[in-house]
């Protein structure tokens, strides 16, 4: 990707230069959003839910190396082997010495996050290893050489006419059939022919349980099991956060996670993957990748907690008027925003700034996460630490003076309703940001203050 | 990799918060314990996400209703009583691929959960894990007895049983991911087919 030079702002603006695209995004996400809405109130404990999970959580992120050990020890006493790898490229070479081992140079893989930030399918690319992505959307960026733009509905900014194209080019459908039923189908058929032939699968991990090492594994498609179930040797990579005490807690999450995600009462497969099937082997990586630093950090520590459902994305302005890409990480929107300036400060200062702070993410996140309190707080963090650009920094400082100082602040709007009127080209140009995908206001009148000082002395 | 691991714990404990208790799980008490109710619930729940759902009386109408809608095709199942109208020498096959062009599996559940209308499937009931993925339609025998109303029940009921691998099955394989446009047969089975016998 060549994407990582350009910031939110600047992505965003590529994305923005198709209006009624943008529309659809935005719409098509808000419908989601809207289902998840109806399925949450079908339930009059949700509320309850949603403290209980949080609460968990808590105690998880408070106890999570005793719980470590815990799962370690019962997932071997399984039959799995537990491999533990500190950064992405330790999981990276963990993957790859497997399939060395046995000899394999294809991998089918099943959705998993973790390996779109440790970015495993080029590393593995680069080592002479082909990974075929299973989940129909993974497939269809995959083809089109993308990132996921949303981590439940990894190819929501691409419309059918272009996955039409994608599948005449690579899988040799009728040029110009467009019909999602037909598409599914021929993707159906296409990856039937890899679960079959591929020695490996790779799938993520939803939760994993310390209290009997087994890990769950949650589809709607079908394809973590396809791949899990016909191959030689099955690798499972979680992010340490990704333990729960005890089995009978999933419960709470299973209830909460579709709901929030898409308004489904369940995935239509909860798989529990306990030991290895006979004559398999069943290898689980418990990857770091400065989650434990995150630990560290009081402020944001509780992003640990995330469940990956994505309702803070559906629900989130700014991400469904500036599509998953604007965020330049594998994890976009704003749970992405709080997780990503920990793996790199420099490189993703931009993205806790591509919020309202609307607090909509907070509202509908089934955890709990104070999302929007930790986007304004890691706001703080990069301005102080020095991630942040001059232009910014001096517009803050120019607010700063303006906002402190009531003869200042007065002129100031003064001179604005006065410019907007008489030289209204004078802000409504593309030299101001804020005049970008959208028309200035009318200047008022007259501001607040004059109005009050007019009206007061009538009344009297 | 004893290093990482080492490291990976050291530096857990360190940046860890202190201790925050484990909360128990509220009694959420369920709308009713009417089983006429959860049934229905259950049913409704099923027709939603795409799957058929029949209420039988025994096994011989189950068979008559596979006959009259399955009438070619590679039919296995798992349940002894349905012997006569499917193979069911599932447990001996060494190779899962050659379960390939299954196009019928019929299978029983433990049980069934009214809100999502999944059901729970142990391997011992699957006899090979690959088979309720793989095949073309899935069919699936509980009683109604055996239907809780949430999933506080079901983890309630599995308590700490022993599997090597299980699953809870809601209707057929689906996905939206084009244009969220729903798509029934993504790449497990195109049907789900629910036998509640009375």
């Amino acid at each position: 990707m060549s994407t990582q030079t350009k910031d939110h702002a600047e992505l965003a603006e590529i994305f923005n230069k198709d209006e009624a695209r943008v529309n659809w995004h935005d719409e098509t996400l808000w419908w989601v959003r809207q289902k998840r809405d109806k399925a949450a109130h079908q339930i009059p404990e949700w509320e309850l839910l949603r403290e209980t999970a949080s609460q968990i959580k808590n105690n998880v992120l408070s106890n999570l190396n005793n719980y470590l050990v815990q799962f370690e020890a019962q997932a071997k006493a399984n039959g799995v082997t537990v491999h533990w790898a500190a950064n992405a490229e330790e999981h990276n070479q963990i993957v790859h010495s497997l399939l060395t081992k046995h000899g394999i140079d294809r991998m089918v893989k099943s959705k998993s996050m973790l390996t779109e930030e440790c970015h495993l399918n080029e590393y593995l690319s680069q080592h002479g290893i082909e990974v075929i992505d299973s989940d129909l959307g993974e497939r269809i960026v995959q083809l089109a050489d993308e990132p996921p733009s949303h981590i439940v509905l990894p190819c929501i900014h691409k419309k059918k006419e272009e996955i039409g194209e994608l599948f005449h080019k690579h899988l040799g459908t009728p040029k110009g059939n467009a019909d999602p039923q037909f598409l599914t189908e021929t993707a159906r058929q296409h990856l039937r022919e890899t679960f079959l032939t591929r020695k490996a699968a790779l799938t993520g991990v939803n939760f994993a349980i310390a209290e009997t090492g087994e890990f769950v594994v949650c589809t709607n498609e079908g394809n973590a099991d396809m791949g899990a179930h016909l191959a030689d040797i099955h690798i499972a990579s979680m992010g340490i956060e990704k333990i729960i005490p005890q089995r009978k807690h999933l419960s709470v999450f299973l209830r909460l996670l579709t709901r929030s995600a898409t308004g489904q009462p369940i995935t239509t497969y909860s798989s529990h993957f306990k030991k290895p099937r006979s004559g398999q082997e069943m290898h689980l990586i418990l990857v770091d990748n400065q989650r434990t630093v995150q630990l560290g950090r009081k402020d944001f520590r509780n992003s640990l907690k995330c469940i990956r459902c994505a309702a803070c994305m559906n629900t989130c302005p700014v991400y469904r008027r500036s599509g998953g890409h604007s965020y330049h990480t594998a994890i976009a929107g704003p749970i992405g925003s709080i997780l990503a300036p920990n793996l790199d400060m420099r490189k993703f200062a931009d993205l806790p700034f591509a919020s309202t702070l609307c607090g909509s993410c907070s509202n509908v996140c089934p955890v709990k996460i104070n999302i929007h309190e930790q986007l304004y707080k890691w706001r703080q963090v990069l301005v102080k630490e020095g991630y942040v650009g001059t232009t910014k920094k001096l517009g803050m400082q120019a607010m700063t003076l303006t906002l402190s100082s009531p003869g200042f602040f007065k002129t100031a709007g003064k001179v604005g309703r006065f410019v907007m009127k008489y030289a209204p080209f004078a802000v409504s140009n593309p030299l101001n940001p804020w005049y970008k995908q959208r028309e200035m206001p009318a200047p008022p009148k007259e501001s607040f203050g004059e109005w009050y000082q007019k009206n007061r002395n009538h009344a009297k | 990799m004893q290093n990482s691991r080492d490291r990976i714990l050291a530096a857990v404990a360190a940046n860890k918060p202190d201790l925050l208790p484990l909360p128990e799980i509220p009694v959420f008490s369920p709308e009713t314990e009417d089983a006429s109710f959860i049934l229905q619930k259950f049913h409704a729940t099923a027709t939603t996400i795409g799957s058929k759902i029949f209420m039988v009386k025994d096994f011989e109408e189950i068979k008559a209703m596979v006959s009259e809608q399955f009438r070619e095709g590679r039919i296995v199942t798992t349940i002894p009583e349905l012997a006569d109208i499917a193979e069911t020498d599932l447990k001996t096959i060494p190779d899962p691929h050659t379960l390939e062009n299954i196009e019928l599996l019929i299978m029983r559940a433990l049980f069934g959960v009214a809100e999502n209308s999944a059901v729970w499937v142990t391997e011992d009931l699957m006899q090979q894990r690959a088979a309720p993925f793989i095949c073309q339609h899935l069919a699936v025998v509980l009683n109604a007895a055996d239907i809780v109303p949430t999933m506080h029940e079901a983890y309630e009921r599995i308590g700490s049983a022993d599997y090597g691998f299980a699953t809870f099955i809601a209707g057929p394989s689906k996905t939206a991911d084009i244009e969220q446009s729903l798509v029934l047969g993504a790449h497990g089975p195109r049907s789900m087919t629910l036998f509640v016998l009375e």
